[in-house]
């Protein structure tokens, strides 16, 4: 178990130079001056223009420019945006945002997604059932902008339950819809999961097994269908927690969250490449060890699973 | 037998009449709502099981019996229901008990123990765990459950019964989860215990000690078992009393030796003539029976021994034939004559590297030193429990693994040094047929295209000369044209392992590979497709390799034996020989391990 864990940090060494690499020239090979972009487009004087540049080393080769970046990397030093604030501060400020909503909608997506799943699957065949497939049919055929201006139009404008966009601090409560919208879809897809899984494992031997010993009924949900049933859709809810702490471009910019993804969308506008190699650095990062924590739950939840 | 020895002392009720019957089936009918609409599972089933007796129902697949027991416990399947017909334990009529009385019942009243030890168990609970929530559900667990726990596992035969129970089902072998398997079913003193096939899924000599086990241990308790099992050498040897389930009715029920000796229905003669643990001879094909006959009327001497030569001429006759009919291929190098080896395996070795902790590997023989010869027309069996090597044999033999040392070579040419063009033909000459007549026919080609296939592949005929052929090869596995259309998932399983064996047979090889061809299969078709394949090899000329973990087919069609244990070749000698004078203590041990053996003779 320790050896795999190492093994797996070691893995995030060429894991992180290769996405920053490949970020890195993505945005460098992007059409657009970023530059004339930060003067909004209108014409500049040789030589500001010569000495913004030069600070942001635009005016070196790639290799060069990417080099610089990894120097500066080492000496914990991020760059900075084009307005001249700190990448590490700007992140520092945007990601508990972004890790706050994530959170929340992880946990609404597993809470009522486990619950209506098992009944469904219990049930299945029953009108609980065809109620809930059809409902989450519906959540993952209707694209997620959708979903959000709605819910905000009508939760959020009409009924005035909640405030429609969020306020810059971004409180817990203000988040609550914005966290919603975002574990919608994933909610629809740990349902049928557990549904899938839960009905399966109910004709499993054991279970009749189980049966045959003379436990309630209860027990032999609990004990043995449950345990066994929430083994892929903790993989499943793994996998989506390192997406949902990616930040959600399309939802954050719908509540106008200051998380990540809006940090993102606007540097990638700008062309800002230290802001956007940095981000998604960080997001690589965030998902692998995700994926390893599931891994390692996975160890945790069925023991037949033994990493050496 | 020792079963009818009351023990007083134990929990038998004493106020009841030890004459009222413990379990008692009045006309039971049994329902499956489908969606082609109901199907009666089980009609008019009838059955008595006395306080400590054990009664053995036996049947093949799908004749209800596992149906009919599991009811008595209220384990049907979500879409079945009793729908007619009585069950009465112990006087009260469970027939339509409420679920709160089924549960009181299950596990201190009613126990069981299930076929299949390795889907049994729940893989991720303590086998502990798994043993105290039995005695918990029935208010026995008490202070000291982990003893109670360690107690009941080595009652069933566990060693270090307190270490065992902190481990996982993964970490026991299929014969220690069944004993795990029993306690559970036993933990709560059950008065009747449902064995459901308790050893079908187990190694021969592993399915003795435990039936032998479960015996002492019932008898001991005085425990009532209804042994459900597709084997009627065992059940005969196992029980009293046998109630024999044919498509959902009990055709024919009494004392176990008595239906042995004389079965009265004409599915339990067909049963007590092909049970293969009870069978003492290898299959003669019609013409070899004739022959027999021919020599016999001739007053010969060594009657036996004439009819084998007769055979083997046969056999020679049609594999110059057979020869003739080859163009491709490797051409053999000595003539075909008695005694001319097809197959030759020496010294053959297999070493796989095991991953172990911390990246090292550790060295594991399959196959070690293994050396057999197969002659031409003939049929050379290797026996072993699962884990002896001989599947691994069949694989290089079939050159889908490459041997780590020695080698095999068919017909002079060393087979594992075959490459490209030459590997081609060898392919075409060696053929397999598998195990799991379920998983080796691919479900999304109909019968057609599946036996086509090796054709095409091989650029035999045109299209119209390719059906031509298919229809031939129907017609020799006895299933009819109309076949070609359908799909794997229509058959049964035996008319699939048929469409396997034509499979096989479209390229006319000379050696056909069978790992473990008929142990799916139940024992009257299990005896249909042995004997297809010994006419098929009288016809043909064709030399079987047979991988079987089964003695009793061994005796059936099987000329010479190789006998493997853990790798390594421990006896080989002619079927007879073996099965009269075996030389090695494992060899005596499997062969006392079929069941029923002694039984008839």
């Amino acid at each position: 178990m320790v050896m795999f864990t190492l093994r797996r940090f070691l893995q995030l060494i060429p894991v992180f130079f290769g996405a920053t690499l490949l970020v890195y020239f993505l945005v460098f090979a992007t059409p657009g001056d970023p530059i004339a972009a930060l003067s909004g487009g209108k014409p500049m004087a040789p030589a500001v223009e010569a000495a913004l540049r030069a600070q942001y080393n635009l005016d070196q080769p790639f290799w060069i420019q990417y080099g610089l970046y990894l120097k500066n990397l080492v000496t914990m030093n991020l760059g900075q945006t084009f307005s001249g604030q700190e990448v590490a501060a700007v992140i520092a400020r945007a990601y508990p945002v972004t890790a706050r909503l994530a959170i929340m909608a992880l946990v609404f997506e597993a809470f009522f997604g486990v619950l209506f799943g098992v009944i469904a699957g219990l049930r299945k065949g029953k009108l609980f059932d065809s109620t809930v497939l059809v409902a989450s049919l519906l959540v993952i055929a209707v694209p997620t902008f959708v979903l959000g201006f709605v819910l905000q139009l009508v939760v959020g404008v009409q009924l005035g339950w909640a405030k429609p966009t969020v306020s810059g601090s971004a409180p817990w409560n203000e988040l609550i819809l914005p966290a919603v919208v975002l574990g919608l879809v994933s909610l629809a897809y740990v349902i049928r999961l557990t549904r899938a899984s839960i009905s399966e494992n109910m004709n499993a031997d054991y279970v009749r097994t189980a049966t045959a010993k003379g436990l309630s009924r209860r027990r032999v949900v609990v004990v043995h269908i449950l345990r066994n049933s929430l083994i892929p859709v903790v993989t499943f809810l793994g996998a989506d927690l390192g997406s949902l702490m990616g930040g959600a471009i399309v939802t954050e910019g719908i509540f106008n969250v200051p998380g990540i993804g809006n940090l993102l969308y606007k540097a990638i506008l700008k062309g800002e490449s230290a802001t956007v190699v940095a981000v998604v650095g960080i997001l690589v990062i965030v998902f692998v060890v995700a994926n390893l924590v599931v891994d390692l739950l996975y160890a945790v939840l069925d023991p037949r699973i033994r990493y050496v | 037998m020792s079963l009818n020895e009351r023990n007083t002392s134990m929990n038998a009720a004493a106020s009841r009449d030890a004459d009222a019957p413990l379990l008692e089936i009045k006309n039971l009918a049994i329902t499956f709502d489908t969606q082609g609409g109901p199907v009666n599972a089980v009609r008019n089933a009838h059955l008595t099981v006395m306080p400590g007796e054990t009664v053995a129902i036996v049947g093949e697949s799908g004749s209800g019996k596992s149906t009919t027991a599991l009811a008595a416990i209220g384990l049907l399947p979500s879409n079945g229901r009793v729908s007619g017909g009585q069950i009465i334990f112990d006087g009260e009529d469970i027939t339509h008990a409420s679920e709160k009385r089924i549960i009181e019942l299950r596990g201190n009243s009613i126990g069981m123990v299930p076929q299949d030890p390795m889907s049994n168990l729940n893989p991720v609970w303590k086998i502990g765990f798994q043993v105290k929530e039995t005695l918990k559900a029935n208010g026995l667990a008490g202070s000291n459950a982990n003893e109670r726990v360690a107690e009941v596992l080595s009652e069933a035969g566990l060693p270090d019964a307190a270490v065992r129970a902190k481990q996982f089902p993964h970490e026991f072998s299929g014969g220690m989860r069944q004993r795990a398997l029993i306690a559970i079913g036993l933990a709560c003193r059950p008065r009747l215990l449902i064995a459901d096939e308790p050893t079908s899924a187990l190694d021969v000599t592993v399915q003795g000690q435990i039936l032998d086990h479960l015996d002492r241990m019932t008898t001991e308790l005085n425990t009532a078992v209804l042994l459900i099992t597709h084997d009627l050498g065992l059940a005969a040897e196992r029980a009293e009393k046998l109630v024999v389930m044919y498509k959902g009715q009990v055709v024919e029920s009494g004392p176990a030796l008595e239906i042995l000796r004389n079965p009265q229905h004409p599915y339990t003669q067909r049963l007590v003539n092909s049970a293969p643990s009870l069978a003492s001879k290898r299959l003669q094909s019609g013409k070899a029976k004739e022959a027999l006959a021919a020599a016999a009327a001739a007053g010969t001497v060594e009657v036996t021994d004439q009819a084998d030569v007769l055979k083997v001429e046969k056999v020679e006759q049609a594999a110059h034939a057979e020869k003739a009919a080859h163009t491709g291929g490797i051409k053999s190098h000595t003539p075909a004559g008695r005694g001319d080896t097809i197959l030759e395996i020496k010294n053959l070795t297999k070493v796989f590297k095991l991953r172990g902790a911390l990246g090292k590997s550790t060295d594991f023989k399959a196959v070690d030193d293994v050396s057999i010869n197969v002659k031409r027309g003939t049929t050379m069996a290797i026996v072993g429990e699962s884990g002896s090597g001989k599947s691994t044999v069949a694989q290089m033999a079939l050159s889908l693994l490459a041997p780590t040392e020695g080698s095999i070579s068919f017909d002079g040419v060393d087979v594992t040094s075959l490459k490209g063009k030459a590997l081609f033909n060898f392919r075409r000459r060696v053929q397999p047929i598998f195990q799991d007549p379920y998983g080796s026919l691919d479900p999304m080609f109909n019968i057609y295209r599946t036996i086509e296939e090796p054709l095409k592949i091989h650029k035999i005929g045109d299209a119209k000369s390719r059906e031509k052929k298919v229809r031939e090869l129907l017609d020799q596995v006895s299933m009819p044209a109309s076949t070609m259309q359908r799909f794997p998932n229509e058959l049964s399983g035996g008319q699939r392992q048929r469409i396997a064996i034509a499979r096989a047979l479209a390229l006319n090889p000379d050696v056909i590979i069978c790992d473990e061809a008929v142990s799916a299969l139940d024992v009257l078709v299990q005896a249909q497709v042995l004997n297809l394949l010994n006419e098929l090899q009288e016809e043909l000329g064709l030399t079987y390799l047979f991988i079987t973990h089964d003695l009793a087919v061994v005796r059936q069609i099987a000329d010479d034996v190789s006998v493997m244990q853990k790798g390594r070749l421990v006896e080989q000698a002619t079927t007879d020989e073996v099965f009269n004078n075996p030389q090695q203590r494992y060899t005596q041990d499997l062969l006392s391990a079929i069941p029923g053996a002694s039984l008839l003779v």
